[in-house]
């Protein structure tokens, strides 16, 4: 139910940060990290994740398979 | 606070730099945020003093070493990395590193938070009283992090009121933002247009973000370009000055700056910096990867020249990176970095600034002097064409004056010489020569390639060896004019280089093309 930040990949530009609706994205050590316990995949905000779209490394924002997608209300 | 209440006075009587006619503030409030077309001449007025230049506009850029070429021998700006977010992408561009038309690709800046960023610019200009300018400029947009942005600002303005303030912005979210740049007295801004036509700017945008989409290929490229524009005319309607950045990408978008040029003049901006595109492939941007070449000196002198008339033309950018400190063409940012500033007693003494640069204004009055003296005594001579241009290369440590040793220099100005006129047209950055008092043979070829347009070089002093080397390839090596003005030097080296062709002693001949240095500008 959640995407996750590939943290090598991430360049820690903050762009991500003030686009997600759910304030889920993070700041540690200079790079970015999504807390999957908030994120909705923007689900009910957007038509595509905002952390992906705003994201510039390609495949760096990405769904976290160790959860189930999440599922709207 | 001395710009606060000066944005309606200039804009109502903003004039035509050249040939641009902006509507007075009430006006405008009626007629939206139109220009109007008009008359008015042609010229480069950056480069010489106030030229054509309204002394309204003239006052507010004359000290800017961004903005005035004569300025940015005597005063500093500083750049923070505050904003490490963009809101789109370009082709010349990797984002692991800074943006590279506002700072160089391969080269990162210390990302800052607004307090650091403050604190840093209260302890460099408590260091260096010439630092009048403090920029933000990436290494992301400074509009695409609007908060962290207008915070430094609002806190540089408190403790230090005397800073002048701008930013740099591809435009994209320029419209939103243009009511709260007022706010904070930015009276400065730059846009990067590189293209006024979707079709063009599909080839140096793959997409941009924008009202929670990303937008690809040519409908992004068409939004950007009248979000861009859209801008320009917001900012010109409340007389914000704003100069216009483009980088010349050979081959997409060389011919159409031109028209570049004029719509950016139509609507009010009043310098245009054309730089060329950087694009080593180890920067691993899409240009450099797929080979896109950068222009040669003469074919960046070429565009630029073709819009002077436009848009007054700005050539002494040194498209330095956004933690840049100093003295354009110089970086002392290793001097101030957080660890450093940490241990630093900082008092801002603004009179202990106002009396240096009262010092910096009265050397830079005897440099202007010196040119007028010079030109004045220019020779009319038979047997040599009157309207011969050649360039010359100068190595100087600043103060506008011959100082530099050959050896030392890592970067050349490049002035270009008539019977009537000492103009700046750019600068050539150079490996080092002289390397701890030992000449480096091997970096000669490289300095020769870097103004090997040029007629002769002068220098404070020359060895022996660079001197033959330099002859051999048909420049002239000149340090007879050592510790002098630069362009009372240059006019001098002029006059006696035409009485030899009058004499029959020489004979003209053209030079050939030189190469840009690709690469990160660094200190020595």
């Amino acid at each position: 139910m959640a995407y996750k930040i590939v943290g090598s990949q991430c360049t820690g530009c903050s762009a991500c940060e003030p686009e997600c609706p759910n304030q889920a994205i993070y700041e540690k050590n200079g790079v970015f990290f999504i807390k999957p316990e908030k994120c909705t995949e923007c689900i009910g905000h957007f038509d595509e994740a905002q952390c992906v779209a705003a994201c510039p490394v390609d495949n760096t924002c990405i769904i976290d398979n160790a959860y189930p997608r999440y599922q709207a209300a | 606070m001395e710009y606060a209440q000066d944005g309606a006075l200039s804009q109502s009587r903003l004039k035509p730099l050249n040939g641009i006619k902006i509507e007075v503030a009430g006006q405008a409030a009626s007629s939206g945020c139109g220009t109007t077309g008009g008359e008015g001449k042609a010229s480069c007025g950056s480069s010489d003093g106030q030229g054509d230049m309204p002394a309204e506009v003239w006052e507010k850029v004359k000290n800017h070493p961004c903005y005035s070429e004569e300025a940015h021998h005597h005063y500093a700006r500083m750049h923070v990395a505050v904003a490490p977010a963009c809101n789109i992408q370009c082709n010349y561009c990797n984002r692991k590193y800074d943006c590279s038309n506002e700072s160089r690709p391969g080269v990162v800046s210390q990302k800052l938070t607004p307090e650091q960023a403050v604190k840093k610019v209260v302890a460099v200009a408590s260091e260096i009283p010439q630092m009048t300018v403090l920029g933000i400029a990436g290494p992301g947009d400074a509009l695409a992090n609007p908060k962290k942005t207008f915070d430094t600002f609002r806190m540089l303005q408190e403790q230090a009121p005397d800073i002048k303030l701008c930013l740099s912005t591809n435009g994209l979210a320029l419209p939103d933002y243009v009511d709260e740049i007022a706010k904070y007295n930015v009276d400065h801004v730059t846009i990067t247009i590189n293209m006024i036509d979707a079709e063009v700017g599909e080839k140096i945008y793959p997409w941009i973000f924008y009202n929670h989409k990303r937008i690809y290929g040519r409908e992004a490229a068409q939004i950007l370009t009248e979000r861009q524009m859209l801008g320009l005319e917001m900012l010109t309607a409340r007389g914000i000055l704003t100069k216009i950045n483009s980088v010349l990408i050979p081959g997409i978008n060389d011919e159409h700056l031109y028209e570049v040029n004029r719509a950016v003049k139509s609507r009010g901006a009043f310098l245009h910096n054309i730089m060329p595109l950087i694009s080593e492939a180890e920067h691993g941007t899409v240009f450099g990867l797929t080979g896109q070449r950068g222009p040669s000196a003469q074919e960046l002198k070429d565009v630029q020249d073709a819009c002077m008339g436009g848009a007054n033309l700005m050539r002494h950018c040194r498209q330095c990176r956004a933690d840049a400190v100093g003295l354009l063409g110089e970086d002392r940012s290793d001097e101030f970095t957080l660890d450093k500033i940490e241990e630093m007693e900082v008092v801002y003494d603004l009179e202990k600034r106002r009396a240096y640069q009262e010092k910096v204004e009265a050397e830079r009055q005897s440099q202007h002097q010196a040119k007028v003296d010079a030109l004045s005594a220019a020779l009319d001579l038979e047997n040599v064409d009157p309207d011969m241009k050649v360039l010359v290369a100068v190595a100087t440590e600043g103060h506008g004056k011959v100082n530099q040793h050959f050896g030392h220099a890592t970067e050349f100005q490049i002035f270009e010489l008539t019977a009537t006129s000492a103009t700046f047209v750019g600068h050539r950055r150079v490996d080092l020569y002289c390397q701890g008092g030992f000449g480096e043979d091997e970096q000669l070829p490289s300095i020769v390639n870097a103004i090997n347009d040029c007629h002769a070089v002068l220098v404070a002093k020359i060895g022996a060896c660079p001197r033959d080397e330099l002859k051999a390839a048909g420049i002239e090596p000149v340090d007879q004019y050592a510790h002098e003005f630069i362009e009372k030097a240059a006019l001098s080296w002029f006059s006696d280089y035409r009485s030899r062709i009058a004499s029959g002693e020489i004979a003209h001949q053209t030079r050939g093309d030189a190469a840009i240095r690709q690469g990160a500008f660094k200190a020595a």
